[in-house]
């Protein structure tokens, strides 16, 4: 299969899962969901009360089938990389694999109520914007576009679900390039 | 446009370097990476970094303090971004005076760390932006050494390029400090000479005698002192161009022989049998109004219809105050990077002065005082504050005290001296300034020994 594997890692509610997918279909690849993988060992730093990035990276390279062109893994753990207090998800630039954090897309996170439809909405945002550098793209300056930054949920909210023109363009050549190959 | 900028992350833990690099390149950045500052240092020998973070702590070897102190030798532009952990964010503020611009706590937040980033680049592109502009603006406004945007100089500008071909005679007038010395070399190397030599004499600097042994030489025992034979400047200039600097200034007799190597091109040496011939453009120059030394019988008419055969008048600088600006940027520059000085700018009220400012002195008198507002200023920005002995209103009476049992030719000594000192040397100010007419003014020079 020539697409993009979406991927439930540990306890994560599939339709969370369902949403990230469906999101990640806008640009363009085929996409398949497919029975959820176990959360890597040995990624929790005790120390932080966080879950590092890169194993889960890492398990999701060796889960991927040849043939496949890019897989996204979706998880509850609120993930770290070194240098950083947190991520909300994490990406190889222009690699096969990216994970997705519910962890603070979640508005208990920060002591607010529960609100599904939003979580929903956060989640699809961040699969396209995770998907996206998997297909090269770098931050986009359109701030409704999901390749712009995020480090905060404001700014997950402020922007939309639907790439911008030139991002939606590149990402377009990026695929088309890396299903030849 | 952003990924034309690189980021440089120097830390011994690979997970830390990787982990901001690969954050980084997700921003749009080219990153390299660097496991110690010597490999940091090998880096920035080929790449130019416009933001290196460096870890505080790295063992062995260069620790990242000494490793930023390098960095800035090798990039005084870069900016240098200390990583450091909780424990050591004292040694940080050590490093921010050592001249890093900025530490970072790690774990750091996303968010500071993308302002900080942001902050950065966006001074970067500010002062590339503004470098690009200002290349641009002087390059148009450039011609050979002198800079102006005035349309009275872009005129003087168009008639040396027109003659500039010629071997006509060009007499170039202006006050002192006036740049013309400049307008000379650029009428030489715009033209067909370029190639050949450019001799310029000072006319006032040397006694009569000297000067024409100056100009045209002399045979060995042709005067006492005269050791041996000397070629002069006329002769030197064959082929290209000589510059006759203040020549309001000669004697009667020199203008009588100047006046005949003007007509034949032709001369003796002095204590020589021998006539010498010679392919010379003559460019005279003065500060003294030489129509007016004429109708006062103290310049040959002949002499000057025969100098006077292009005529190059420069505009003072009060009367070109549009070049203020535009001069004051460009001293400034240069003469910061002549002192390694971190100045560039001059602030509003700065500006304000110097443009009101009557600058007697010319371009010169503007060069001297950027320079001198450097050597004492602190700041980034040269202010108003700076320029305060600009201020000092020449012949104002106050807070002189006038002194008793003193001879009073030592008086007017003093007087005219510091008058023409104050006045860079400017004989037709110095004159209107004390109430004399100007040969009055050089009797009392030579009278006194006072240079100008
Ligand atoms: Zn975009
Ligand atoms: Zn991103």
């Amino acid at each position: 299969m020539n697409g993009v594997l979406v991927v439930g890692m540990g306890a994560v509610d599939p339709d969370l899962v369902d949403e990230a997918a469906a999101a990640a279909a806008l640009w363009g690849p085929p996409i398949e969901r497919i029975p959820p993988l176990p959360e890597p060992e040995g990624a929790r730093d005790a120390g932080r009360g966080q879950w590092a990035a890169a194993p889960f990276l890492k398990n999701l390279n060796a889960a991927l089938p040849a043939g496949a062109l890019r897989i996204l893994g979706v998880t509850e753990r609120d993930l770290f990389v070194p240098v950083l207090s947190f991520v909300f998800g994490q990406a190889q630039m222009e690699g096969p694999a990216a994970v997705v954090s519910l962890a603070r897309l979640r508005p208990e996170f920060y002591g607010l109520p529960p609100d599904p439809p939003l979580l929903r909405a956060r989640a699809r945002k961040e699969a396209v914007h995770e998907v996206g550098h998997t297909f090269g793209l770098v931050h986009c300056p359109h701030e409704s576009c999901p390749m712009s930054l995020s480090v905060g949920v404001w700014q997950v909210d402020r922007k939309g679900e639907a790439p911008c023109r030139s991002c939606a363009a590149l990402a377009r050549g990026r695929a088309e390039r890396a299903r030849r190959r | 446009m952003r990924t034309a900028w690189r980021i440089l992350v120097v830390d011994d833990e690979p997970v830390m370097c990787e982990s901001l690099a690969a954050w980084l390149r997700e921003d749009g950045y080219h990153v390299d990476t660097a496991a110690s500052g010597r490999e940091a240092l090998e880096l920035s020998r080929s790449t130019e970094y416009a933001i290196s973070f460096v870890d505080l702590k790295m063992p062995g070897g260069i620790d990242g303090i000494e490793t930023m102190m390098e960095l800035k030798k090798l990039q005084p532009e870069a900016s240098v971004v200390i990583i450091t952990a909780y424990a050591t964010v004292d040694t940080a503020i050590t490093a921010m005076k050592e001249g890093a611009q900025e530490y970072i706590v790690k774990p750091c937040n996303p968010q500071e760390i993308s302002l900080l980033v942001s902050r950065i680049i966006k001074v970067k592109h500010l002062e590339r932006e503004n470098q690009i502009l200002r290349r641009r603006l002087t390059g148009r406004y450039r011609f050979h050494d002198l800079l102006s945007k005035s349309p009275r100089m872009q005129e003087v500008f168009q008639l040396v390029r027109d003659v500039a071909r010629l071997r006509s005679t060009v007499l170039i007038q202006g006050e002192s400090g006036t740049g013309k010395e400049l307008v000379a070399r650029a009428l030489h190397f715009s033209g067909d000479r370029a190639g050949k030599p450019f001799v310029g004499v000072s006319c006032a600097a040397l006694a009569e005698t000297l000067l024409e042994s100056e100009l045209f030489g002399h045979e060995k025992g042709a005067f006492t002192g005269a050791v041996s034979q000397r070629k002069g400047k006329f002769e030197l200039a064959d082929g290209g161009t000589i510059f006759l600097d203040e020549i309001g200034d000669i004697s009667a007799k020199l203008q009588m022989d100047l006046l005949r190597v003007l007509q034949e091109r032709r001369f003796y040496r002095v204590g020589g049998a021998e006539e010498i011939s010679v392919d010379v453009r003559v460019v005279a120059a003065t500060h003294v109004d030489l129509a007016a030394a004429v109708r006062e019988g103290r310049f040959r008419d002949d002499l000057y219809y025969r100098l006077n055969v292009v005529a190059v008048h420069i505009p003072p600088l009060r009367e070109r105050r549009e070049d203020v600006p535009l001069l004051a940027r460009t001293f400034l520059e240069r003469t910061a990077r002549e002192l390694g000085k971190e100045v560039d700018d001059l602030s509003e009220d700065a500006l304000r002065l110097l443009m009101d400012h009557p600058w007697p002195g010319n371009v010169r008198e503007l060069e001297n005082a950027i320079e001198r507002a450097l050597v004492t200023s602190r700041g980034a920005v040269l202010t108003a504050d700076d320029f305060a002995f600009l201020r000092v209103p020449a012949g104002n009476g106050t807070g002189w005290t006038v002194p008793t049992h003193l001879p009073l030719h030592e008086v007017e000594h003093q007087v005219i001296a510091a008058t023409l000192k104050r006045l860079d040397g400017n004989v037709k100010e110095t004159a209107a300034v004390l109430g004399i007419d100007r040969s009055t003014l050089y009797e009392k020079l030579r009278k006194y020994g006072i240079e100008r």
